[in-house]
This record gives structure tokens, sequence and C-alpha cells, in this order.
């Protein structure tokens, strides 16, 4: 059972859902085509903080991975390790009892490195702006290079806010 | 009508399953599974229930936080979410106290964890590799939420209850409506309380297919990550169609729904329901035949009967361990009444169980998904909650268990508001489970709960 199971869907291409954004997908990937890794240089490693998010933000941070949006295409993965990455990527408000964590997690990565804030919260501290437990955005803690607005960005937001910092990047050179 | 007011010994010795308990103005207040019940504050303190209860810890913790009233005949070692108690404004760490025993030793993981997840702390007591003792430190996304609520009307403050935990935004704003219409004494269109049921279940569906998947991903197992993280894509995809928001957040707001559902959102979610109907019985037995799979999960982070009924379990982590509840039929809330649930309930306690628990609500859900779209009535989707007074509690039941709220409403405005996700009882429980398997294991324990640390953060 397991192995016909299992068959079936190896020899099956998934469909992609049909509401699922399926055209910005295709467009940002054709975008990123445009910008090959010779410009790039190389592959983009993140490190995820959540500073005091509602993780919101955390479900469409691990849905852009889903083979719909398929975040590796681009070169881009999330790594557990903030001395690989290249990318620091920061969700929810800048929490007071988060400030020390996120600030260590900063000092960890090695330079060069990009940050940046996605979705309200950590862009200004979104809704929860104003409150006593936080600081505000994740600019209250260390400069960001990109916000990604929205309460959460959807998939499409996310990578696209992604690519346009590569672009920025590759245009650098 | 207010609840029964004890005396401080009546309070103490009060017996049942116990829920949440919090203080607002003069009185304490403790919520059972058989109603609620309040003391008078004494100096700003109140006796203890943990000692009786263990899950009123965290709630008395809070409490101290919060609002400064502490509970007597107890001393908590450490704090819930106020980091920065000592006097010089630093947030030292509290005192871990390792497991006895020779050549025992601690690992401390987070508050920044490998995965895209939420931040908190814990300290594990390890022996080779068997964990021998689990302490979360948990209240570093604390932001405040309910103070913010404070001073604002129901429908003002909607968007926050809807940022308690965003995986269960549906749930919490659900809950937040129903005490605010049970304060108000607003009586719902029948159009709107069914769209509701439609956000709630779709809503449950989209986190159990991906809570399904990230376990098996957590055991290595790719694809059924794979395909059940697809199916979570095609449920949220439907969710933006039908109701313009992936997460649905905001759509459910005191005295009903803050749009109607768009057209062709209804082929939307049948479409996606049809896929993971047709998918859903090969995916079951993948799981289920899948010797290495099943050797990961059977037997692993399990959590008695017995210790369940202690916390008073609720949702997928209590129905694994067997405990019939839901809020969905007890207390219960329209539309449940007519939907004949069928509520799974497994004794095993462990991964496995809470994985088929799951496996068998997206059936029952999406079978009520169906009914609900296939008699919705025609007519008006919300009515705005007048400027009166009133306190009540509401209840919703998230995909991981109950969701409390309770409010004080004076001319309109939020006086005091209180809230108890149910991952506040499941945190302990996770604690105790990581104490039954190897340190490896963790990750599928802690998935296979799935508590929210916003939820309890506040
Ligand atoms: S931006 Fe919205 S979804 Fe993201 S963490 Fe903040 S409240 Fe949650």
């Amino acid at each position: 059972m397991v192995w016909s199971t299992l068959a079936r869907h190896l020899l099956t291409k998934p469909s992609p859902p049909r509401e699922a954004g399926h055209s910005t997908a295709a467009a940002l990937a054709e975008r990123l085509q445009n910008l090959s890794n010779e410009k790039l240089g190389r592959s983009l490693a993140i490190r995820h903080v959540d500073s005091g998010s509602c993780n919101g933000c955390e479900l469409e941070l691990r849905a852009i991975q889903n083979m719909v949006y398929d975040l590796t295409q681009y070169g881009l993965t999330f790594t557990p390790s903030p001395r690989h990455a290249d990318i620091l990527l920061i969700t929810g408000v800048a929490a007071r009892n988060m400030g020390e964590a996120l600030r260590q997690a900063r000092a960890a990565m090695p330079d060069p490195i990009f940050t940046i804030a996605v979705g309200d919260c950590a862009v200004d501290g979104g809704v929860f702006k104003g409150s006593p437990a936080i600081t505000g955005g994740a600019d209250s803690i260390l400069a960001v290079d990109l916000m990604i607005s929205g309460c959460p960005p959807t998939p499409g937001q996310i990578i696209d806010g992604l690519l346009s910092l590569l672009e920025a990047h590759a245009g650098k050179k | 009508m207010s609840p029964p007011h004890l005396s401080a010994h009546a309070w103490q010795n009060h017996t049942g399953a116990f829920i949440a308990l919090w203080t607002s103005g003069e009185l304490a207040y403790a919520l059972f599974d058989a109603g609620l019940i309040t003391t008078s504050l004494e100096d700003g303190t109140y006796p203890a229930l943990s000692p009786k209860h263990p899950g009123a810890a965290w709630f008395e913790k809070l409490s101290l936080d919060l609002n400064g009233h502490k509970a007597s005949g107890v001393s908590h070692s450490n704090t819930a979410i106020e980091h920065f108690l000592s006097p010089n404004g630093t947030a030292p760490w509290p005192e871990f106290r390792p497991a006895p025993g020779e050549g025992v030793h601690q690992m401390a993981v987070g508050p920044i964890h490998a995965g895209i997840i939420e931040p908190g702390h814990f300290r594990f007591s390890i022996i080779g590799e068997k964990v021998l003792k689990l302490e979360a430190r948990l209240g570093y996304t604390h932001k405040g939420t309910l103070a913010l609520m404070r001073g604002k009307s129901p429908r003002n403050a909607a968007r926050f209850a809807a940022r308690i935990s965003g995986d269960a935004t549906v749930a919490h704003s659900l809950a937040f409506a129903h005490a605010t219409e049970a304060a108000l004494g607003l009586t719902l269109p029948p159009r709107a309380v069914q769209l509701r049921a439609v956000m709630a279940e779709l809503e449950r569906m989209a986190n159990h297919t991906s809570d399904i998947g990230a376990i098996a991903g957590d055991a290595g197992f790719a694809f059924l990550d794979a395909r059940f993280a697809w199916h979570r894509e095609s449920l949220c995809a439907a969710a933006n169609a039908a109701f313009g928001h992936r997460l649905m957040m905001d759509m459910v707001i005191p005295g009903g729904v803050a749009g109607d559902i768009k057209t062709g959102g209804d082929d939307a979610i049948r479409r996606s329901l049809d896929a993971l109907e047709t998918e859903r019985p090969g995916l079951t037995r993948v799981f289920e035949d899948y010797a290495s799979l099943q050797d990961r999960l059977v037997g692993t982070g399990h959590i008695g009967i017995h210790l369940a009924a202690r916390y008073a379990a609720g949702g997928v982590t209590g129905r694994a361990s067997g405990r019939q509840t839901d809020a969905r039929t007890s207390p219960g809330y329209a539309p449940y009444e007519l939907m004949e649930l069928t509520v799974p309930v497994e004794t095993e306690g462990d991964v496995a169980a809470r994985v088929k628990i799951r496996l068998a609500e997206l059936a029952e859900s999406c079978r009520i998904i169906r009914t609900l779209l296939n008699h919705l009535p025609d007519g008006q989707i919300a009515i705005a909650p007048p400027a009166t007074s009133g306190m009540a509690l509401g209840v919703a039941e998230s995909f991981r268990g109950p969701v409390w709220h309770w409010l004080n409403i004076e001319s309109g405005l939020i006086t005091d508001v209180f809230v108890a996700d149910a991952s506040t009882l499941l945190w302990p429980l996770v604690e105790h489970a990581a104490c039954t398997s190897i340190i490896a294991d963790f990750p599928l324990i802690n998935k296979s709960v799935n508590a929210s640390y916003s939820g309890v953060d506040l």
C-alpha cells in the first residue's frame, strides 16, 4: 500500500491549488530567471527570528517553502544557524522580552547582512504600537534594510520583497 | 447574572476540572468545567488554587505579573510574562533546578529556535539522551494585548482578539464575539452564525493538515509533509477566495461577520475539500502502514489519561488521552447543536494518537462545511452591538482546544478582559510528555501538541 501510494505520487506531478496565486508565483519565477545566478553570485541563507509575533507571520513564512511557492528555486533557504546566515528576517513586534535575544542573534551573524522586517508588527509595531510591553518595530532594536508590510503579508508579497532585495543587491555589484 | 461568590475557604476547596483563573477589580475569578466562581481579594491576595489544581500555577503567576495580585499559600520560583522584575530593570534568568542524580546535565534551548516558530526557552535535564525534566520559560512574545483592549468598544478591540494567536485567529475572534454577544444580549442572524462556523472549520482543517504534515516531516518523512502542506495551501487559498484573507483574520466580529462569502468562494472551498477528501484515505494508509514512521510516533510523548484529566486537557491533546471534550458540544454553541458532531477519542495518549484525532477531525470538518454551505440561509450578516453594559464569558473550540474570553463591558466600552488560550493548560503537559522520551523526540512531541506561545504570552 505504501509503495503504490508513494509511486502514484512520484509519477503524477502535483497540480498547484487553483487559488494559490499560481500566476504570482510564475511571474516571480520569471523575474528571477532574468536575475541570473552569476549576477547574484551566490545563494542566500535566511535566519528567521520571531521577536514577538502573533504567529500569523510564521504561517506564511512556512508557506513560502511549500511546493507551490518553493522558495529554494530562488536560491533562498532558511538556516537554523545565525553563523551561516546572510539575511536576518524578523517577524513580530520588538517585544521587550525578546530585545536581548534579537541583539545576540544579530551579533552572531557575520557581516555583511541584510535585515528584513516582515509583517506590520515588525515594520512599526502594527496593531500593538504604543504598548509598553514592546519597544516598537524591528528598527527599534537594529537597522532594517527592507520592510514588507501586511498582516500577515501573503506568501507572494514576502517572495516579492525578498526578490526586490536580491535585485537591489545584484544592481550594486 | 453574577457568578457565585465564595468564602476563601470554599474557594480553596472547590472541586472540579480547573480551566482558568484571573483577577479583576476587587475579585479573583476561577473557571471550572461546572462554571465560574469568585472570591474577594484581601490586601491584593487570594488563596492559591495551584496546590490542588496544578494547571492554576501559570494563571497565578500571570495575575501577579499583570495585576500585582498574589496567590497566598504558594511561592512560585519564576514569573510568567514579566521578565524584567529585578529592581535595576534587568531580566535575570530564573533558577532552573536540574533533576537530581549522578551525571545529569542541563541543556538550554531557545528562546530562538531552529525552525520558523515562536520563541520560548526550554531547559532540559538529560542523562545520555533520556529527558528527565523539562521546564519551559515563556513570556517572550508578551505584547500587552489585554491592556490594549481595555477602554475600547468590542468592535475596536476585536482586532486584538484576532491577534492573540494568529493560527487560531478565527477561534479567538469567535470566543471574543461570543463573550460580547452574551454580555450585551445580542441574537445573531443565522447567516452570520453559519458563515462563522464555515470559517472556524476551515481554520481547523488548515491547521490540522499542516500539523499532520509537520509531524511526519519531523520524523523525516518529507513526502507526507509536502502533500499535507499542499492541502494547507489549497485551504488557505480557498479561504482567501471566499473571505478575502488567507487566515480569515478580522472576519469574525462582535455582532456577526465582517463580509459575506464572495462569489465563487463556495466553489473554491468545495474544490479544496474535494482535493483533500480524494487524497486523505491514501495518505492515512501511508501514515498507518509505514513502519519506520510509526516507530517514531507510537508510544512517543505519552500523556496518560489521569494526567490529562488533572490538567483538564482539551482539544486534540485531551481527546487523544481519553477525554471526550469539545467546546463545540459542551458547553456548546450555535450552529453545532444542529450538526450532530462526532467527537473522536483515542486512549493511547501518544503522538500517533494525536495524529489519528487530527485525521478523524479533518473528515468531520469537511462534512460540517459541506452541510453548512448546502443550507446557507439568506439574510443579514451582522448587527451592531449596542452601547450597553454586561459581563460574560465566551468560548470557541480552536484547532488545539477551547479558548475562553471573559469581558466586562460598561456603556459599550470594555473595562476589563481576560483570555485563556487552550495552550495554558497544554504547556505543562508538554513538560510532562517530554520526560517519557528521548531528547531527539522532543520536536515531534512539541509539534503534536502544538501549544501556542503568543496565546499564553498575551
Ligand atoms: S503582522 Fe499581523 S500576522 Fe504578523 S505577527 Fe503581527 S499581528 Fe500577527
